[in-house]
């Protein structure tokens, strides 16, 4: 079994771009599994449904849908085995983008958008730049020089990854995608993140709605950047 | 193949949007050629430029085959702008980085490993074609659609100078584009040029018929359509002068 993460920023064209990798990956005569974790609502499985691929959604709720993705990885592929599938593809909400979703064993995949300009790749963080594959998508928005600063971009952010300029609604950039796909890891044991979680836990994670600074505690940050602990 | 410089490209034919073979198998190109691309709004024009920009290898839905010096072209000359062989000035009027204009050619210049010198030069070739000047300090995002237009042909020119050029309707981009057709030109480049505009249409040697999606023929440009450029160019000459007289809140003297 191959585990695919696929993160990138909402609006992205994730969802999109996966699909058009899923056909891809069915011609190839393999048998993808897609699980969607979203936060609160989505109905990406039916557009995932109409590809004739098992998929299954995860909704995070009061859980930060980064840290949701995570804690439920054994039990996606348990899924997915029980689906006969040969590939997982998750497809995470990803969106403090303090964390970033991906085991060491698994194809790291971040989807990022080229109108969101180029200071975006500086802005993404550890999703971005501890990330094998970067897909760009929406190059045909902008000029081809635009497309290329961007590029560099990205590389001064991860000179290692591999960059796929995609186009979710051509299917352009697909088939590159599920190349990579299949070059992927396989799923190893005892996996563990590729970049720590956030330290901080405060009072608001959990439910506090007083907003006067004397009602928190935790690991806390003042706006000039001072850290402290609060608590006992 | 030599990674600097494509002498010959090839477009092998495939389906129009019905699926029926083009009625034109295989068109060559050589360096130093302007070839045109013409028909109605819909019949493929844009698909074609887009087949040519991605070395399509049979993988989009025409089917069809780019070779360069009757190779195909390598994985890395399809994604490395230091060896991309191919520079493209699509419809895009405007940026979206939000960067000035010096800033982001030295980016680009660095992302096509030339030297930062090169930027003053993009800006001096732009404000040529432009009437609004364009500033390094200015922002990206506050350019006109002209300047706009007028900076990416330029960048072009200098900073991309790849061998083979792909162009998508100059002509609506408020700038000179007989000088800008010229300068993307250059010297012993492949040009490729989509267009409604009479004019650019028969600056080129040849000009391939779109039509549902197929490549229905092509048309070699006679010396009659080359007097009649001659003649356009000085309509379009005139034009400008009007256009500029207008801006300068002059009066228009006699007519032609």
């Amino acid at each position: 079994m191959k585990l695919v993460v696929i993160a990138g920023t909402p609006g992205s064209g994730k969802t999109s771009v996966l699909m058009h990798a899923v056909k891809s990956l069915q011609r190839e005569g393999l048998l993808p599994a897609v699980v969607k974790i979203d936060c609160l609502w989505t109905e990406d499985d039916k557009r995932f449904q109409r590809l004739g691929v098992p998929v299954a959604v995860g909704l995070a709720k009061d859980m930060c849908p980064d840290h949701y993705s995570i804690y439920n990885v054994d039990e996606m592929l348990e899924w997915a085995e029980d689906q006969e599938a040969d590939i997982l593809l998750n497809e995470t909400a990803g969106l403090c983008l303090r964390c970033a979703p991906y085991p060491d064993s698994c194809l790291a995949v971040c989807v990022i958008d080229v109108t969101t300009g180029p200071n975006a790749p500086l802005k993404v963080g550890p999703l971005l730049t501890t990330a094998d594959v970067v897909v760009v998508t929406k190059g045909d928005m902008v000029s081809q020089a635009e497309r290329e600063v961007f590029r560099e971009r990205i590389l001064e952010a991860n000179p290692r990854c591999r960059i796929v300029e995609a186009n979710g609604l051509t299917g352009k950039g697909a088939a590159e995608l599920a190349e990579l796909i299949r070059g992927g890891p396989e799923v190893g044991e005892n996996m563990i993140l590729r970049h720590n979680p956030p330290l901080a836990i405060c009072t608001l994670c959990t439910g506090e709605l007083r907003v006067s600074k004397e009602h928190h505690r935790g690991v806390l940050r003042h706006l000039d950047g001072f850290m402290e602990y609060s608590g006992e | 193949m030599t990674e600097e410089r494509a002498c010959k490209l090839t477009i092998i034919g495939g389906v129009d949007k019905d699926g029926n073979p083009d009625l034109v198998e295989l068109l060559d190109m050589h360096r130093g050629e302007i070839i045109g691309i013409v028909g109605p709004t819909g019949s493929g024009k844009s698909s074609l430029i887009a087949d040519i920009e991605q070395f399509a290898q049979g993988d989009t839905p025409s089917g069809r085959k780019i070779l360069i010096d009757g190779c195909e072209p390598r994985a890395e000359t399809r994604s490395d702008p230091r060896k991309k062989l191919i520079a493209q000035l699509s419809q895009n009027m405007h940026f979206l980085a939000d960067m000035s204009v010096e800033e982001f050619l030295r980016m680009h210049a660095k992302s096509r490993g030339r030297s930062p010198e090169v930027v003053d030069r993009v800006i001096e070739l732009a404000n040529t074609l432009t009437g609004e000047p364009v500033h390094p300090d200015h922002h990206l995002t506050i350019l006109s659609g002209g300047q706009s237009r007028a900076l990416m042909t330029a960048d072009i020119a200098v900073i991309s100078d790849s061998p083979i050029v792909l162009i998508d309707e100059i002509e609506n981009a408020g700038i000179k584009k007989k000088e800008a057709l010229e300068l993307l030109a250059g010297e012993g480049k492949i040009v490729v040029v989509v267009t409604h505009d009479p004019m650019l249409a028969l600056m080129t040697s040849r000009r391939v018929v779109m039509k549902n999606g197929g490549m229905m023929r092509v048309i070699e440009t006679s010396t009659v359509e080359q007097k009649v450029c001659e003649d356009l160019a000085k309509v379009d000459d005139w034009l400008m002068n009007l256009r500029e007289t207008i801006r300068r809140g002059e009066v228009v003297g006699a007519a032609l």
